[in-house]
């Protein structure tokens, strides 16, 4: 299966390891990805938050860029490029705002713009959870997680289509596939700050503190993300979380990409882990532990001797 | 009656039609339940809450609601538009206020805008955001000269901010710079702030 590849800005800097591991889990489970050639930014927030035409000007460039690929699809990891790119065509289906858009572009674009979707849900069309476990060659076992989604994800609930916008749980279908163990997780869809970090502290810091005390508290081994900001205010701002909170955190915020690599397989230096601040060194003696004690039960069972 | 404010004298009805045409919502139903500002993640740092903006509107108070912070500070999560019991999509009229402040010439937390506009300029240059190059053009604006100066060392020494911007190949960059251009151009013809 091809799809049309939109790995977006974060995955070539900040969130190079998000762009790795979606390579090499996507191509671990036979997906393969074709980056569209010559795409640009999507404006991310700054781009909409200046003018809405702006932003679609921005996005429909990508997507007719895909359309002349004769892509139908586009697959993004990123949710920020995610909602960008659903909101544009979603809009672009107004005349007069299409007209608008266009007097931005080199040339009119196409009628017909393909429809976008992330990585996480394309993984969940193409795998069921039977199928994705018979896959898994590492399972994460032992292994506690917290889905954190952040808010783009799932929101708008009618542009994003992700479920339950309160309550999304395809990142918790998924790992436990791979033999994780989940908890509920009441704050998996509140905004961790955004881009507030650069600008105004407090605002990331509270909200991202918040989250991680909470995940903190329910004991688990890292909080599995699938948003390059979200992982950026949880795991290279967590000490700024932490003096916003008054408290110590050593909270390991793993891409939900390298969590599933992992029990694909796949070795951590193919899947970015050395990028991470806050190390998952833990959370992979976890797992090896437990394979160790599985393996030893097994030749037990056989009545051999280990 | 020295003290008194006098409401008639504040309100301006065009305000109010003119955020509900541009953000496409009935702002008229809002019935102050507070949802909306219950589960705001910004709302601390706001020096009005969001249904009281949103009462604003429903006033045609334009300076009040324009000049607010919370104009600048609104994440654009939409907790608010998710939980609204009448549908209205708050973070919509949040975004629209935004956009009317600009054109306005309020910029009540410059510092967000400049951010913006950094990350914008990276964009117009090379077709694609670049990190160390947006921060340098924020702290120079802002001249806000040491921000996230503590994450420095952690970032680089983990390549989370290459020293050199990837451009966008195949005429990318180039076409995305256009677009930005022609953005500019088109605001400053119409006279509002690009």
């Amino acid at each position: 299966m091809k799809f049309a590849y939109y790995p977006g800005c974060s995955q070539e800097g900040s969130a190079l390891d998000y762009g790795k591991s979606t390579g090499a889990l996507c191509a671990a489970l036979g997906i393969e990805l074709a980056e569209i050639p010559g795409w640009s930014c999507c404006g991310s927030t700054p781009a909409h938050a200046v003018d809405t035409q702006l932003s679609a000007a921005l996005c429909a460039r990508n997507l007719d860029l895909a359309a002349r690929e004769g892509a139908d699809q586009v697959v993004t990891p990123c949710p920020s490029c995610l909602s960008n790119l659903r909101l544009a065509a979603d809009r672009m289906k107004e005349p007069a705002f299409r007209k608008g858009v266009n007097e931005l572009l080199d040339a009119p674009a196409a009628e017909v713009l393909p429809e976008s979707t992330s990585v996480m849900q394309l993984i969940g069309r193409v795998y069921d959870a039977d199928t994705l476990a018979s896959r898994v060659k590492n399972p994460l076992s032992g292994i506690k997680l917290a889905a954190y989604y952040g808010c783009l994800m799932s929101r708008p609930a009618d542009v994003m289509q992700f479920g339950d916008p309160e309550n999304p749980t395809l990142m918790e279908t998924l790992l436990s596939a791979c033999g994780a163990e989940m908890v509920e997780f009441p704050l998996k869809t509140v905004c961790c700050g955004a881009s507030f970090g650069i600008p105004e502290r407090p605002l990331t810091a509270r909200n991202s503190g918040r989250i991680l005390e909470l995940a903190t508290r329910l004991g688990v081994d890292a909080i599995a993300v699938a948003c390059p900001l979200c992982q950026m205010n949880l795991d290279l701002r967590q000490k700024q979380a932490a003096k916003a909170e008054d408290a110590h955190f050593h909270m390991p915020v793993l891409y939900f990409t390298q969590l599933m690599g992992l029990a694909m397989g796949i070795a951590p230096e193919h899947l970015g882990l050395d990028q991470l601040c806050v190390s998952a060194g833990p959370l992979l003696r976890k797992m090896d532990a437990a394979r160790a004690a599985q393996s030893a039960k097994g030749t037990e069972a056989k009545g051999g001797k280990a | 009656m020295m003290n008194a404010i006098s409401l008639g004298r504040m309100r301006d009805p065009a305000f109010t039609r003119e955020v509900e045409e541009r953000s496409g919502q009935d702002i008229s139903t809002c019935y102050q339940c507070g949802n909306c500002t219950a589960g705001c993640p910004a709302g601390f740092v706001y020096d009005r809450q969001v249904n009281q903006i949103m009462r604003g509107v429903q006033l045609g108070l334009k300076e009040q609601v324009l000049k607010s912070n919370a104009v600048w500070f609104c994440l654009g999560c939409s907790m608010c538009s998710l939980r609204c019991p009448n549908n209205i999509d708050v973070a919509r009229v949040m975004e629209t206020l935004r956009h009317m402040a600009r054109h306005e010439g309020d910029v009540t937390v410059p510092r967000v805008e400049k951010f913006w506009l950094s990350f914008l300029d990276t964009v117009r240059a090379f077709g694609r955001t670049w990190e160390i190059g947006t921060m340098a053009l924020y702290m120079f604006r802002s001249l806000r000269l040491t921000t996230d100066l503590d994450l420095a060392p952690a970032a680089l020494k983990r390549h989370k901010l290459p020293f050199i911007p990837k451009c966008a190949p195949d005429e990318g960059a180039a076409a995305a710079g256009r677009i930005l251009a022609r953005y500019k151009e088109r605001a400053r013809a119409k006279g509002v702030r690009p």
